[in-house]
């Protein structure tokens, strides 16, 4: 069920449902957790061999994959924890400060 | 009309008889003195057969209460029981099965807490659980135990209250006396408490929802604590209402405030749990020497009866509170605190005192019962101060 919550802050306690039930799921897409972060996961796409080791064990589903290969971070998401990086074979994913302008971390 | 079966058995083995006839979908449930009875004799009505629920053996009542959560948000109909230490460790659950409408029941068998380590009746574990937001019933004997445990099937599950709810029963003094208790026949209890409706079922794929959601940073956590305070007054409605069908097919009267000898009584003591037949038994030898003495007990203690206690007080000239709970620093027990608020609006307000009695299960002897009546009779003609707190039998300096 699609839920309507264009309204919800002019909701009193007769709106919202009993027990705080959300009655749509799925909804944690459209809650956009990425601005927790603090470093953000950068790849180098030529060291990369494709493993898929960090789609893995991305805690919050961050690695994007098309055809079995890493096209690029889900940034809405990604909340910076550095696993991918930890755990890349290869060091192709490093971990750079956020707001830094990424083309110069190279 | 339902048949009836008068068993001699324990308040435990009732209870368990009720909740077998209930038939919950999962009981989650651990092991505790005075409690522990329950819980055993329900897993062997599950290995005979008799009842077809999933009983899950879980590590603690932490777990117990969590399980028991996760099953009723599932939109399993769910029961449990437990005791003291047991209750306090489901203490942060018991908020939460709150908070999130889900219809449990639970029994709850009445006992000390630590330390010292004490396994006897008190109500202190229970009044630790008194602001979790649970529907709590006392009982004083083995019928009511088996009364209030069906009666709290009707009153959870309620569409206008939907909240947890205990049926608490004395340690020891209930749970493991022997006592009479009539009981309904099998298909009579299903009619009665009819099939669950849950609300809002993690498992119905159709209509998958979210349930455990956050509600902090500004969110509506507030205005979920009126929608608890609100179902909470429904159901003083509903328990009453469910209380009146009840008696119908029980032949049993049920009331939220029960008073003994009230219409005409100077002086009267407020009781919870098993005391109240003590007390009732003193009252009765007091009233044949021509003392007019009255009882009143309170049978459901949250959402607290203070309009039915006020009405029932109403001119006496003074009042005794029986609590078997300490609130450390507060005037008095935790009953003693409710009686004296509902008695705030009252035109003629009169005095009201407390007696600590029987914590950890220290004898309630009849002499005692007999003092405070003794107190009230010089409070009310105006020979000795009303003194706020006594620790009633106590020893003390000779």
């Amino acid at each position: 069920m699609k839920w309507d919550i264009s309204q919800i802050g002019s909701w009193t306690y007769k709106d919202f449902p009993p027990g705080a039930v959300i009655p749509e799921a799925g909804n944690s897409v459209a809650y956009v957790t990425g601005g927790w972060r603090s470093e953000r996961p950068w790849r180098d796409d030529e060291k990369c061999t494709q493993c898929l080791l960090c789609w893995i064990v991305c805690p919050d589903s961050s690695i994007k994959v098309a055809d079995e290969k890493v096209t690029t971070f889900d940034l809405d998401h990604c909340k910076g924890c550095g696993i991918c990086s930890q755990v890349c074979p290869v060091d192709a994913i490093q971990m750079v400060p956020e707001g830094c302008d990424l083309p110069e971390v190279k | 009309m339902p048949t009836h079966k008068t068993l001699a058995a324990t308040g435990n083995q009732v209870v368990a008889e009720a909740m077998r006839q209930c038939a919950p979908d999962v009981m989650a449930a651990y092991p505790i003195t005075p409690q522990t009875t329950i819980v055993e004799e329900f897993a062997a009505f599950v290995a005979k057969g008799r009842v077809h629920t999933e009983y899950v053996t879980v590590e603690s009542e932490h777990s117990a209460m969590s399980a028991c959560i996760g099953a009723s948000a599932a939109g399993a109909r769910v029961m449990t029981a437990t005791s003291s230490q047991g209750l306090a460790l489901m203490w942060e659950e018991l908020h939460i099965a709150a908070g999130m409408r889900l219809p449990i029941v639970m029994a709850n068998a009445n006992r000390a807490l630590s330390a010292p380590i004490n396994i006897h009746c008190d109500h202190s574990d229970i009044m630790g659980a008194r602001d979790t937001g649970w529907v709590t019933y006392f009982a004083e004997n083995a019928q009511e135990a088996y009364d209030n445990t069906l009666m709290a099937v009707r009153v959870a599950e309620h569409p206008e209250v939907m909240l947890p709810v205990m049926t608490t029963l004395d340690g020891f003094i209930t749970t493991h006396s022997i006592d009479r208790a009539s009981v309904m026949d099998d298909e009579s209890v299903k009619a009665f408490v009819g099939e669950y409706q849950p609300r809002n079922p993690l498992l119905d794929m159709e209509h998958a929802v979210m349930h455990g959601s956050f509600a902090g940073l500004g969110g509506p956590y507030f205005e979920f604590k009126k929608q608890q305070r609100i179902a909470m007054e429904n159901a003083r409605t509903v328990i009453k209402d469910v209380g009146a069908e009840y008696s119908i097919l029980s032949g049993r009267p049920f009331d939220v405030v029960e008073g003994w000898g009230m219409e005409d009584a100077d002086v009267a003591i407020v009781v919870m749990g098993s005391t109240a037949g003590n007390v009732r038994h003193v009252a009765r030898g007091l009233r044949e020497q021509g003392a007019k003495v009255g009882t009143v007990k309170i049978r459901v203690w949250r959402p607290f009866p203070y309009a039915e206690l006020a009405r029932a007080l109403k001119g006496v000239k003074a009042v005794a509170v029986l609590d078997r709970a300490e609130s450390f620093g507060a005037e008095g027990g935790p009953l003693f605190c409710e009686v004296r608020s509902a008695l705030y609006d009252a035109v003629d307000r009169m005095p009201v005192v407390d007696y600590i009695y029987g914590l950890g299960g220290s004898d309630v002897k009849l002499e005692l019962i007999e003092r405070v009546y003794g107190d009230l009779a010089d409070i009310a003609a105006g020979s000795a101060a009303p003194a706020t707190l006594t620790y009633l039998g106590a020893r003390e300096e000779a």
